[in-house]
């Protein structure tokens, strides 16, 4: 099959394997802790635990965003650091 | 146990529409990812750009300002389509034969096409030819959306009211036939006003379909592209360049398809960020006063 169409590269590719990756370990967690774990965090609405993973990467892009307007000198391993310490808080505190 | 094991095998159920989902949308947003990230000069070569495009694109003055008229455009015509739906559906008749007038007037414009609305509105807006340019003309107003992007606006945002307004009122219509008539005996007992059982009994009961009529009036006028391309192809200038048309002009105009994905992905992002909040939102307004009305 080629796929030369789609443009691959070793960062995307590996970007979307992560992904695929924490989405497979999400399916192994489910089965073994069924019920998704709902809770009523900081937010004040009902969470379960898929909700929290979309919540971290949903906010990982927009820090990666927002590190790139505010600090573009920077290097972006720090925006990847923050999300990791925020991926981090949202599955403690949300 | 053998509810677990049923529920098992509902997930090959799911597997055709995963497999639609994935040829249709995840590949495709795959590609542009990996776009985004690269630079090309077409024969399907790519260079390594790395987030460069992301980086100019939140420094550019015209991302920045397609962003705020967009905003602008679909806080405008919430805020006026909403309401107006309300007060339409309140007041169309519940039986006897306005029922089906009403229903398939209120249908008539969304059966019509994109591009057709944009065709009619362009030429009813005219100043030599149309019948609201030539009328407002007559009247001495100076009203001309080739020229003035007031007037621009003007007719971008009439039409898009005159175009989905409907759909509004269909969805809170049918959210108002679904309330028992036992609610308003009830209210008719207790003496209470019109005002009060709009507040108390319609627009609780209107919740639900009004979060959807939100979200997708919200979506569908966030991602605008055929009507306002139509009627003044973005201008006078570029005052009615909304995202949509921004990034088509980058994508195939300027053929700059690196900076192009970019803007994609941002545009995606504000639109999943936007949907999830609202929904949420919503949807837990209308879980409390479940509880609430439960307990």
């Amino acid at each position: 099959m080629n796929l030369n169409w789609m443009a691959w590269t070793v960062p995307t590719a590996t970007f979307f394997i992560v992904i695929f990756c924490l989405l497979v370990a999400m399916t192994v967690w489910e089965i073994r802790r069924p019920g998704g774990a709902p809770r009523v965090g900081l937010l004040r609405f009902e969470t379960t635990r898929g909700d929290r993973l979309f919540i971290s990467l949903l906010g990982s892009a927009y820090i990666h965003i927002l590190w790139l307007a505010l600090f573009p000198a920077l290097s972006l391993w720090w925006a990847f650091a923050f999300s990791f310490l925020y991926a981090l808080a949202v599955f403690r505190w949300v | 146990m053998i509810a677990k094991q049923q529920n098992q095998k509902a997930w090959f159920m799911v597997l055709p529409v995963f497999l639609l989902v994935a040829f249709s949308a995840v590949i495709p947003l795959m590609t542009v990812v990996n776009y985004s990230v690269q630079d090309t000069f077409g024969n399907n070569q790519f260079f390594w750009a790395g987030v460069d495009w992301f980086r100019n694109l939140v420094h550019s003055e015209r991302f920045h300002s397609a962003f705020l008229r967009q905003l602008l455009f679909s806080g405008i015509i919430l805020a006026i389509e909403i309401p107006l739906g309300i007060l339409i559906a309140l007041s169309m008749p519940r039986r006897g034969w306005g029922v089906p007038v009403c229903l398939i007037t209120m249908a008539l414009p969304l059966l019509i096409p994109w591009n057709v609305v944009g065709t009619i509105w362009q030429i009813f807006g005219r100043v030599d030819i149309g019948l609201l340019g030539y009328s407002l003309t007559a009247l001495g107003i100076d009203y001309n959306y080739t020229q003035d992007p007031l007037a621009a606006w003007f007719t971008v945002v009439i039409m898009d009211i005159w175009h989905w307004t409907s759909l509004v009122v269909l969805l809170c219509y049918a959210g108002l036939c679904s309330i028992p008539d036992a609610y308003y005996q009830a209210a008719r007992i207790d003496g209470a006003s019109r005002l009060a059982i709009f507040r108390y009994i319609q627009l609780p009961k209107m919740q639900r379909v009004l979060l959807i009529a939100f979200l997708l009036r919200f979506m569908d006028s966030f991602m605008i592209y055929t009507e306002p391309f139509v009627i003044t192809g973005g201008g006078p200038g570029n005052s009615t360049t909304f995202l949509s048309i921004d990034l088509v002009k980058l994508a195939v105009g300027q053929f700059d398809l690196g900076p192009a994905a970019a803007m994609s992905l941002i545009y995606f992002l504000v639109i999943l960020l936007l949907c999830y909040v609202f929904y949420t939102v919503m949807s837990n307004i209308g879980m409390e006063s479940t509880n609430h009305g439960g307990s």
